[in-house]
């Protein structure tokens, strides 16, 4: 379609240079001639109608008449019958036909890109859902609420979008658009809080952390409860984030994905309850709570590496434990549990292996 | 597929520019009728490829297609529908092609409006015509492709610098590209006259037109470009003598001036060698302008366009048609038969003082513009000429043009007779005079202003009074009736005359009003009023707007005379987020003849806003007059009459029959 085109063109450029050269010839007028005739003719329709005097009039028919016959004079000269030579035309269309497609198409060649379409921005963005890709997919949404900036659905639909390409500050915007678009639901703010947190390298700030305590306070929200806890640990307030945390765990259903991950932090939490602040916490105690305490502490690593043995620091410090509270058998049977949870983990195998031999366990 | 149609169609559009450019020539130099016959058919085919292309630039546009490097550049999916049409051509490669298209358009005019003219002239001006096409085109196609594509088109454009997002700019450029690229036309006429050896009354009448059709849009591009440098900036100037606004004075007064020399060229056969001198260099002018623009040599508002390829391209293109023209113009010239000879006191005698002193003020801007540039250029020194130059240069010499322009009007051809001139003008210069003496009695100053108005009201009576006497003599001696038949019988050409020039009395009027005007800076808070001239204005409240592509604060003001509210205005400061930029958006009331003119920008302080206030009495005669000299134009374009020269053998009161312009 695009070459015939391009023929179509050609083609109309060539005619346009040989049918000139192929017609015959229009008659020669000689301007000259008339232009002073239709001079005198003029100052003789002046005179008639008064608007110039006879004496003017007279005066300039002489110089008009007198340039009549100096062009007259001239006219001849110049159309002194030439014989036409017949071979100028014929040269000229042959160069026309192979100049023309050879410059068109030559210069074309090294500019154009016959192959591309043409991409109206409408057509692209309504190609199919399959064939998008995700900066289309995100202009046509976008172009979809700057016609109805009203449907907050768009909003919505373009958060996990622009998280995905990095577009933190256009994530955040959606969000909040959303949020006012759609009304205040636990969920939204939840979702608005989340990106806040993404725009801010993951961690809870202020503005994120009022969304969480908002959504929670109009009903259950895990997800809220679970960045509550991100951003008390992130504040170093232990305690606080094992209580979101704890609650937000009671509240899963058994198979909830999110169950091992939450343990797992939680296990971080209580290791690192071990070490500064809280061993700090424990030796302001007196000697026999603090004795107690330990013991506790103790207690509840174990309690929670029954549930879940995954947690191979969990398992070397509790091991660790055993050994410093001088309980030998204690630490022997920590130390073949999780040799056995470990039997498949070479690297953590080694490790423990390791310990044993530290700790003089093994013989 | 459209937008390759368009690239194509450039491409086939040079090649027949090539075929134009030579098989016509080689008619006229060997004198065979089918060779030139071939010119209009190919000039018609050329128009119609490059409006083939332009409208496939503008399907582009409009359509938003980014795989153009051009489309993303310069548009954006949120621009408004008449910028996406506007845009086209207020970008560089867009602007280019457009100059084309008229270049081609002219050439098509010239090609239909064959009959009346000697074959041979035709063919050669179409030839010439080729020539600029040939090179506009190749400069198009190989430093500036509107058609380059990008294979991964973005999602969305860099937008349009939000200065030229504006109603002014749809029709400023192309006014003013109409006039620049009219005088190709009658560069083409000049070098087809060199070429063919014709250079006569004929001629004169043959290019009249053309230099008429130029001059008419050069002076409407003009007055549109201050208008609209006037209310976009946000200053209320409206002439900053800034290069690129000279770029566009200099090719005016050259074709101010070979109207005028055609003029005397058509009636009395003399001034030959002159005017084709003058044609030559009205259209140098227009390359120079298009180079200083184009080429970005300058940095200022207009030239949004940088690239020294660029630059160097429109330089060779500049050579070669200018030392071409002049080449040819010094072989030939020696040929040329002189006219008739005349007195100095004449009509012709008046035109070629004008000549001489249009060129001089043409030479005096050339050098305030080009001195600088040529200096940054040899020395690296920057220096900026401004305002004080042309102030002590140009105007000095434009004023004096002014006195003596009715006096010429009135004079007759071949001999004639000043005082009787003076005489007839008596009653002009008395009221001239009379609003002088008022002003001082009411105003009492500024001097200049004062001066400036009663030059302005002398020459627009002055302009009418040739007309009135030719009118209104005989009917003294006639019945009444008579007077209808004589205001009739003149020709449409005298009609122009009068009011072209009294569309220059005009301006200079409204110029005057500058000196009458009050102005005020502030930093303003609702509820605080300023008083400006003879107006109170009011800051009611600040408030935020949103457009489809920009975020804007406005200031809502209200106008008061006298205690009552005559208008509520609402300038604002808009910011563009695609571009970054922000862009005052000024609020003009006018009243009678001058505008009250209200700019903002955001305040230092939170809610309040820094406030230019102005009155401008008269101030909208400047561009008015303009309107009315190109009216003028127009009426003496509808004269399709031939124009007779009468020589006057005897000394006499009587007025000549016709005038010319």
């Amino acid at each position: 379609m695009l070459w015939a085109i391009f023929a179509l063109l050609t083609g109309l450029a060539i005619f346009a240079v040989l049918w000139p050269l192929a017609k015959p010839l229009a008659k020669e007028t000689s301007p000259d001639v008339a232009f002073y005739r239709a001079k005198l003719d003029e100052i003789a329709r002046d005179a008639e109608l008064a608007a110039i005097s006879p004496q003017d009039a007279e005066a300039a028919k002489t110089e008009a008449a007198r340039q009549l016959l100096a062009a007259a004079e001239k006219d001849q000269a110049a159309t002194k019958p030439t014989r036409p030579n017949p071979w100028r035309p014929r040269i000229a269309a042959l160069l026309a036909l192979v100049f023309i497609p050879a410059l068109g198409l030559g210069l074309y060649g090294a500019l154009g890109h016959p192959n591309w379409p043409d991409e109206p921005l409408e057509a692209r963005l309504n190609a199919p859902a399959a064939s998008l890709d995700i900066n289309a997919a995100i202009a046509r949404v976008e172009a979809h609420l700057a016609q109805h900036p009203e449907d907050g659905r768009g909003y919505e639909v373009l958060v996990p979008a622009y998280l995905h390409l990095g577009r933190m500050q256009d994530a955040v915007h959606a969000a909040q658009m959303a949020l006012q678009k759609l009304g205040v639901t636990p969920e939204r703010l939840t979702a608005y809080g989340e990106t806040l947190v993404f725009a801010n390298n993951g961690m809870v700030n202020e503005a994120a952390r009022k969304q969480f305590e908002q959504a929670i306070a109009k009903g259950p929200e895990p997800k809220a409860l679970f960045y509550l806890g991100l951003a008390a640990s992130q504040e170093g307030d232990k305690a606080s984030a094992r209580q979101y945390w704890e609650k937000l765990l009671a509240q899963s259903p058994p198979n909830a994905p999110w169950r091992s991950d939450l343990e797992g932090r939680l296990a971080v939490l209580s290791n690192q309850n071990a070490s500064p602040d809280q061993a700090g916490a424990i030796a302001a105690l007196p000697p026999a709570e603090q004795q107690a305490a330990i013991h506790a502490m103790v207690d509840r690593l174990a309690a929670r590496l029954a549930e879940n043995g995954q947690d191979i620091e969990g398992w070397l410090k509790l091991v660790r434990a055993y050994k410093v509270m001088n309980e030998i058998d204690k630490a022997r049977a920590a130390l073949a549990t999780a040799r056995h949870d470990f039997n498949a983990d070479p690297a953590a195998k080694a490790r423990i292996d390791a310990l044993a031999r530290e700790l003089g366990l093994d013989s | 597929m459209i937008v390759e149609t368009g690239h194509f169609a450039l491409v086939l559009a040079l090649a027949l520019a090539f075929v134009n450019a030579c098989v016509p020539l080689w008619g006229v130099v060997s004198r065979d009728d089918r060779l030139m016959q071939v010119a209009p058919s190919v000039a018609l085919a050329g128009f119609f490829l490059v409006v083939i292309s332009y409208a496939a630039l503008i399907y582009a546009h409009l359509t938003s297609d980014f795989s153009l490097v051009n489309v993303v550049e310069n548009s954006h999916s949120t621009k408004p529908l008449l910028y996406k049409i506007t845009g086209v051509w207020g970008d560089h490669e867009g602007s280019m092609l457009l100059w084309v298209l008229i270049l081609s358009l002219f050439g098509a005019a010239v090609a239909v409006s064959g009959r009346a003219m000697p074959r041979d002239i035709h063919a050669a001006v179409l030839a010439v015509q080729s020539w600029i096409g040939a090179a506009f085109l190749l400069f198009i196609l190989l430093t500036s492709n509107p058609f380059a594509r990008i294979a991964n088109p973005p999602m969305d454009g860099m937008g349009l610098n939000p200065l030229l997002q504006d109603p002014g700019l749809a029709i400023h450029p192309p006014l003013l590209y109409l006039g620049y690229v009219g005088l190709s036309i009658t560069f083409s006429f000049a070098a087809a006259a060199l070429i063919c050896g014709r250079i006569d009354a004929v001629w004169a009448r043959l290019v009249r037109p053309w230099i008429l059709i130029a001059w008419i849009f050069l002076t409407l591009g003009i007055a549109m470009g201050s208008y609209w440098a006037y209310y976009t900036l946000g200053w209320g100037g409206f002439w900053f003598w800034d290069p690129v606004e000279n770029a566009s004075l200099m090719p005016w007064l050259a074709a101010t001036a070979l109207l005028h020399s055609t003029t005397v060229m058509e009636k009395r056969e003399a001034l030959k060698v002159w005017t084709i001198f003058l044609a030559i260099l009205a259209f140098s002018l227009s390359l120079i302008g298009t180079f200083i623009v184009r080429s970005g040599v300058l940095t200022s508002v207009h030239a949004f366009a940088n690239d020294p390829r660029r630059g160097v391209f429109i330089l060779a293109i500049l050579v070669f048609f200018i030392g071409g023209a002049l080449l040819l113009f010094a072989l030939r010239a020696n040929s040329l038969k002189p006219g008739g000879f005349f007195a100095p006191i004449s009509r012709e005698g008046a035109l070629v003082l004008n000549n001489l002193v249009l060129s001089t003020c043409c030479a005096t801007v050339f050098i305030g513009t080009l001195y600088p540039l040529a200096l940054e250029a040899l020395t690296g020194a920057k220096i900026s000429v401004g305002p004080p130059f042309f102030n002590a240069t140009f105007v000095p010499l434009f004023l004096p043009l002014c006195l003596l322009m009715p006096i010429a009007q009135t004079l007759a051809w071949k001999r004639g007779d000043l005082l009787g001139s003076l005489q007839r003008l008596f009653f002009a210069f008395a009221c001239g005079l009379g609003v002088m003496l008022l002003l001082v009695a009411l105003r009492g100053g500024p001097a200049i202003s004062i001066l400036l108005a009663g030059l302005a009201i002398y020459t627009i009576l002055g302009a009418f009074s040739d007309l009135a006497t030719r009118i209104f003599r005989r009917a003294a001696l006639l019945k009444g009736s008579q007077v209808f038949a004589n205001a009739f019988g003149l020709p449409r050409s005298a009609y122009g005359t009068a009011l072209a020039h009294a569309g220059i009395g005009l301006t200079l009027l409204g110029l005057a009003g500058v000196g009458w005007g009050a102005q005020k800076i502030l930093t303003m808070k609702p509820g605080d009023v300023a008083q400006v001239g003879p107006y109170e204005i009011v800051l009611e409240s600040i408030g935020p707007q949103t457009g489809p592509d920009y975020t804007a604060t406005a200031a809502h003001m209200a106008v008061r005379s006298g205690g009552a509210e005559i208008a509520e205005l609402d300038p604002a400061v808009r910011y563009y987020p695609v571009r970054q930029m922000s862009r005052a958006e000024a609020a003009i009331k006018t009243v009678d003849f001058g505008q009250i003119y209200l700019g903002i920008s955001k305040g230092e302080a939170a809610g309040t806003v820094d406030a230019r206030l102005y009155w401008k009495p008269l101030v909208t005669l400047i561009w008015f007059g303009a309107i009315v000299m190109a009216l003028g134009g127009l009426c003496s374009l509808s004269d399709r009459r031939l124009r007779i020269g009468v020589a006057r053998r005897v000394r006499r009161i009587a007025v000549a029959p016709q005038a010319a312009e």
